[in-house]
């Protein structure tokens, strides 16, 4: 008999401190992609935003590294992958979402469609949800208006 | 029938004509609100960065607690300001 681990889909979401160089920040997305793989999980699509400003500080800073990664792992893993995390003094922030079928289809497509972009590398075109939000927008400031 | 006449005046004639707000995730088939696309919530937001009601938004049920999770979410990942002035 064999038991299957039924995997669930997670996206986590990380903070570094804006202190780390490059290769910190590479080593640091590593080890946590090696740690879904290594614990019997699937690691996705991994998306380094880099630097970005803070909507507030966080321990004083007003920049962070900020990193993205979906994955597959069993319902035991998150709370290995916490300890981690908490263990860890670069990640001034964390957060694990738990991904339902429609937000996998969303980041699937998302996805495939900044990858288009690259492809193309010379028009710099939206994502395809921003660009029917951009729609919404002016559907909305109408409203505003009446 | 003098009756109805008054009514007439005292409603806001505005009131008649203005669009009926409908569930722009319903119309437009967005399935999933994304915490991550912090421009796209900022159109709940007003500019101190409270979440708008649904009364205002339009939204249904449905989508106004997952647009709510989103923002909470966001704010979390300091993407969107708790409180702030001027934010668009």
């Amino acid at each position: 008999m064999t038991t299957e681990v039924k995997l669930q889909h997670y996206e986590l979401m990380l903070i570094f401190t804006p202190i780390l160089s490059e290769d910190e920040y590479k080593a640091a997305q590593q080890k946590y992609i090696d740690l879904v793989t290594n614990s019997g999980g699937i690691a996705g699509n991994a998306n380094p935003w880099g630097m970005k400003s803070l909507a507030y500080p966080i321990q004083k800073k007003t920049t962070g590294l900020y990193f993205v990664l979906e994955f597959q792992a069993g319902t035991d893993f998150n709370t290995k992958l916490e300890v981690q995390i908490n263990r860890d003094e670069t990640v001034m922030r964390h957060m694990v979402t738990k991904l339902d079928k429609y937000a996998v289809i969303y980041n699937n497509r998302h996805r495939g469609a900044k990858a288009e972009n690259k492809a193309d590398a010379t028009n710099e075109l939206e994502p395809q949800p921003i660009e029917t939000t951009n729609d919404l927008l002016e559907n909305n400031s109408n409203e505003d208006n009446g | 029938m003098a009756r109805q006449n008054d009514i007439k005046y005292l409603a806001n004639t505005r009131i008649q004509n203005r669009e009926k707000k409908y569930c722009r995730f319903k119309k437009m088939g967005i399935k999933y609100v994304d915490y991550k696309d912090a421009e796209f919530l900022k159109k709940f937001l007003n500019e101190q960065g409270k979440m708008l009601p649904r009364r205002i938004s339009g939204n249904s049920l449905k989508f106004q607690r997952k647009v709510a999770h989103a923002i909470k979410k966001a704010r979390q990942m300091a993407l969107l300001p708790y409180v702030t002035d001027l934010l668009k």
